[in-house]
C-alpha cells in the first residue's frame, strides 16, 4: 500500500510534507478546505501550521499566507529558525506572506454595526499577491478578546470559513483547547472537514507530545494517538507503520554467531530481517549473545548499530574481549556503530526518533537494542510497548535484522517479558539458571522461532574465553566444561 | 482614496481633529458611517476637523499597513494619541467616548 494514495477515492488531499502526518491521514489534509488544529498552549499548533506552509511552498509549489493573531512576523521567523525554516527567504521569493493582525484587546469602542470586511480584504489581498494555495489563521480566536459582539463575530467566522472554501485554499485554523470542548470558542462547529488534536503531556518530568486525527470527513485515517516530536528538522509524527504487513518475508538465513545456536535454529540461524528477543535474568549472557550476533554480521561485511542503554561502548567492548570477542576492529572499520545513551536522558519519543535517524543515516543490516527493558524507567509499560512496536516495525520495513535483549527481574515469570513484546518477535531465546545435580548452570532454550524447525532442547550455556558455547549434555563425547572454568564477564556497578 | 475636508478653522491654536474613516465600498454601513461622522463633526467639532475617507476595496493593502479589521473603522490621527473606534457611528454617546471628545480637564 502506497501511503500517499488514499484508499478512499474522491477526496483530494494536500500533502503537509510533515513526516508521518501524511501517512496517518493517507495523503494529507483535505485540499481546498479548512482543517482545525487544536490543542492547549505550547502543544505545537503554530509550528505545525507553519511547517505546513513552509513545506507547501518548498516541496509542493504551493505558496502560503500565514495570518497571525498572536505573534509578529519577526517573532514567528525567530521561533522557527531553529527548525531550519528561513521565512525571510520565502517571503523574499514571494512564496510566503505573513500578516500580523494586531488585536487590541477590549479597547475599541463599538459605535454601531460593523463587519470584518477589513480582514477579508486583507486576506484576499495577501492570497492574490502571491497566488497562495494554503492559508493559516493562527489563532483567530484571539478576535474574541478584542471584539465584544460575540454573535456578530461568530457569524463573520462562519462567513470566513465558507469564503476560504470558495477560494479553494487549503487552510489550517488553529484553536486553543477549551474545557470540555475542542476549542475554547467552539470553532469545531464551523470546521467539520478535518480536526486534528495535539496534546503535550509531562509525565515523570518527561515531555511527550501526541497527535490525533479526531475526524476527517470523506477519508479514512489513523485513529490512534500518535507520538510526535519537534526537533531541528521540524515535526515528526510517528505512525505505527506505513507499510502494514505487506513487506516480503525473507528466506535468507544468517548466523547468530554461535554455531551451536545456529544448530538449534534449524541449523542455519535467524531469518534475515527477523526480530530476535533474548531474555533472561541479570548476568546470564544476553549481551554476549548480542555481541556474537554483531560480530558475525561484521564478519560478513554488514553494518551494525548497537544501541546500548545500560553500558557504555567501552564497557561492552572490554567485557566482550574477556570472552574472546574483539569488537574494536569493526568499530574502527566503520562497520559497527555504538549508540550508548541513558534511557532517562530523553522521553521515549525522542529515543525512538534518534534511533530512526541513526538507522536511516547509517543504513545497518543488523541492529541490537540492549536492553529494551530499561525504557520502563521512562514510561509506563504500555507506552514502552507501544514505542517498541513502532521501532520493531520500522526496523522490519527497513529489512534490518534486529536483536533485543530483555532483562527478567528476579521472581518474575521467566516466560514473560516486562514490556510485553514477545509477540512481536520471530525468535525468542531464553537464558536462565538451573540448579540440578548439585550444580548451578545457565541454560538456553529456544522458546519460539517462527518459520523454522527449531530445537526444543535445553542447552547448557557457557561463557568461555572463546565465546559462548552451548553444550548438549545428552550428546556423548563432548566434555562438558565445569562451571568454574567459565570466565566472569565484568559488569561493574 | 477620497478626501472630504472642510477647511480647518483659521483660529490656529485650536486643536485640529484629523479623522480617517475606513470603509469597504458603498455598503449601507459605510454610507451610514460617512453620514453619521459628518453630522457628528458638525455638532461637536465644528470648524476644527478634517475627515479622510479611505475605501479599502481598491486599496486592500492599506488594511494591512493600517491594521484594519472591522469595517467601518474610524481612526483619530490627531490629536494624539491615536484612537480607533469601529461601527457605523450611529451611537453618538459611544463616539464621544471613543474619540474622547468630551471636555477635558
Amino acid at each position: 500500500m502506497n501511503p500517499l494514495v488514499s484508499p478512499a477515492v474522491g477526496i483530494r488531499k494536500a500533502p503537509t510534507g510533515i513526516a508521518g502526518l501524511d501517512e496517518i491521514t493517507f495523503g494529507g489534509l483535505p485540499a481546498g478546505r479548512p482543517t482545525l488544529v487544536c490543542g492547549s498552549a505550547g502543544c505545537g499548533k503554530t509550528l505545525l501550521a507553519m511547517e505546513f506552509l513552509v513545506r507547501g511552498a518548498i516541496a509542493y509549489g504551493e505558496p502560503g499566507v500565514f495570518m497571525s493573531f498572536e505573534e509578529g512576523a519577526e517573532e514567528l521567523a525567530e521561533n522557527v529558525r531553529s527548525l531550519g525554516f528561513d521565512l525571510e527567504d520565502l517571503i523574499g521569493r514571494e512564496r510566503l506572506v505573513i500578516d500580523y493582525v494586531q488585536v487590541e484587546r477590549g479597547e475599541i469602542e463599538e459605535t454601531g454595526e460593523y463587519d470584518l470586511e477589513g480582514l477579508f480584504l486583507r486576506l484576499g489581498y495577501a492570497i492574490d499577491s502571491i497566488g497562495a494555495k494554503r492559508v493559516v489563521l493562527d489563532t483567530i480566536e484571539a478576535l474574541f478578546g478584542g471584539l465584544s459582539n460575540e454573535h456578530l463575530l461568530r457569524a463573520e467566522l462562519r462567513r470566513l470559513f465558507r469564503w476560504l472554501k470558495d477560494r479553494g485554499v487549503t487552510a489550517i485554523i488553529t484553536g486553543e483547547r477549551g474545557e470540555g470542548t475542542l476549542t475554547r470558542y467552539g470553532l469545531e462547529e464551523y470546521i467539520a472537514d478535518c480536526v486534528i488534536l495535539l496534546d503535550h503531556r509531562v509525565t515523570g518530568q518527561l515531555a511527550n507530545r501526541r497527535l490525533r486525527v479526531v475526524k476527517y470527513r470523506g477519508s479514512i485515517h489513523g485513529t490512534n494517538e500518535y507520538p510526535f516530536i519537534i526537533d531541528e528538522k521540524g515535526i515528526e509524527v510517528l505512525p505505527i507503520t506505513s507499510l502494514g504487513l505487506a513487506h516480503a518475508a525473507s528466506t535468507e538465513r544468517i548466523s547468530s554467531g554461535v554455531s551451536e545456536l545456529d544448530d538449534m535454529l534449524g541449523g542455519e540461524g535467524y531469518y534475515r530481517g527477523s526480530r530476535v528477543l533474548v531474555s533472561g535474568t541479570a548476568g546470564t549472557g544476553k549481551t554476549s549473545l548480542a555481541a556474537h550476533f554483531v560480530d558475525a554480521a561484521c564478519r560478513r561485511g554488514e553494518r551494525c548499530i548497537y544501541f546500548a542503554f545500560e553500558e557504555s561502548m567501552s564497557q561492552v567492548v572490554r567485557n566482550m574481549r574477556s570472552i574472546g570477542l574483539d569488537l574494536e576492529p569493526w568499530i574502527r572499520q566503520g562497520l559497527l556503530e555504538f549508540y550508548a545513551s541513558h534511557p532517562t536522558l530523553n522521553g521515549l519519543e525522542r529515543h525512538l526518533v534518534t534511533m530512526y535517524k541513526t538507522v536511516r543515516t547509517f543504513q545497518p543490516r543488523v541492529v541490537v537494542v540492549d536492553p529494551v527493558t530499561n525504557f520502563v524507567s521512562v514510561g509506563s509499560t504500555e507506552e514502552v510497548s507501544s514505542m517498541l512496536i513502532r521501532l520493531v516495525d520500522f526496523l522490519k520495513t527497513h529489512q534490518v535484522t534486529s536483536l533485543f535483549t530483555s532483562l527478567t527481574r528476579g521472581g518474575q515469570d521467566l516466560e514473560q517479558t516486562d514490556v510485553g513484546i514477545s509477540s512481536l518477535m520471530d525468535s525468542w531465546l531464553l537464558v536462565r539458571e538451573t540448579e540440578a545435580d548439585g550444580e548451578r548452570n545457565r541454560v538456553l532454550q529456544v522458546l519460539k522461532s517462527r518459520g523454522m524447525a527449531h530445537s526444543n532442547q535445553l542447552r547448557r550455556f557457557l561463557l568461555t574465553q572463546r565465546g559462548v558455547r552451548l553444550v548438549d549434555d545428552r550428546e556423548p563425547g563432548i566434555e562438558a566444561s565445569p562451571p568454574q572454568r567459565e570466565v566472569e564477564v565484568g559488569r561493574p556497578a | 482614496m477620497s478626501a472630504e475636508d472642510p477647511e480647518p478653522q483659521k483660529g490656529a491654536d485650536a486643536e485640529l481633529w484629523d479623522l480617517r474613516l475606513y470603509v469597504a465600498g458603498q455598503t449601507p454601513k459605510s454610507v451610514a458611517a460617512i453620514a453619521n461622522l459628518k453630522k457628528f463633526c458638525e455638532e461637536h467639532l465644528a470648524g476644527k476637523y478634517r475627515i479622510e475617507v479611505v475605501d479599502l476595496v481598491p486599496n486592500p493593502q492599506i488594511a494591512r499597513t493600517d491594521q484594519i479589521l472591522a469595517i467601518p473603522t474610524l481612526v483619530r490621527r490627531l490629536p494624539s494619541p491615536m484612537r480607533k473606534i469601529i461601527g457605523d457611528l450611529s451611537n453618538t454617546e459611544r463616539v464621544l467616548v471613543g474619540l474622547d471628545v468630551r471636555p477635558r480637564g
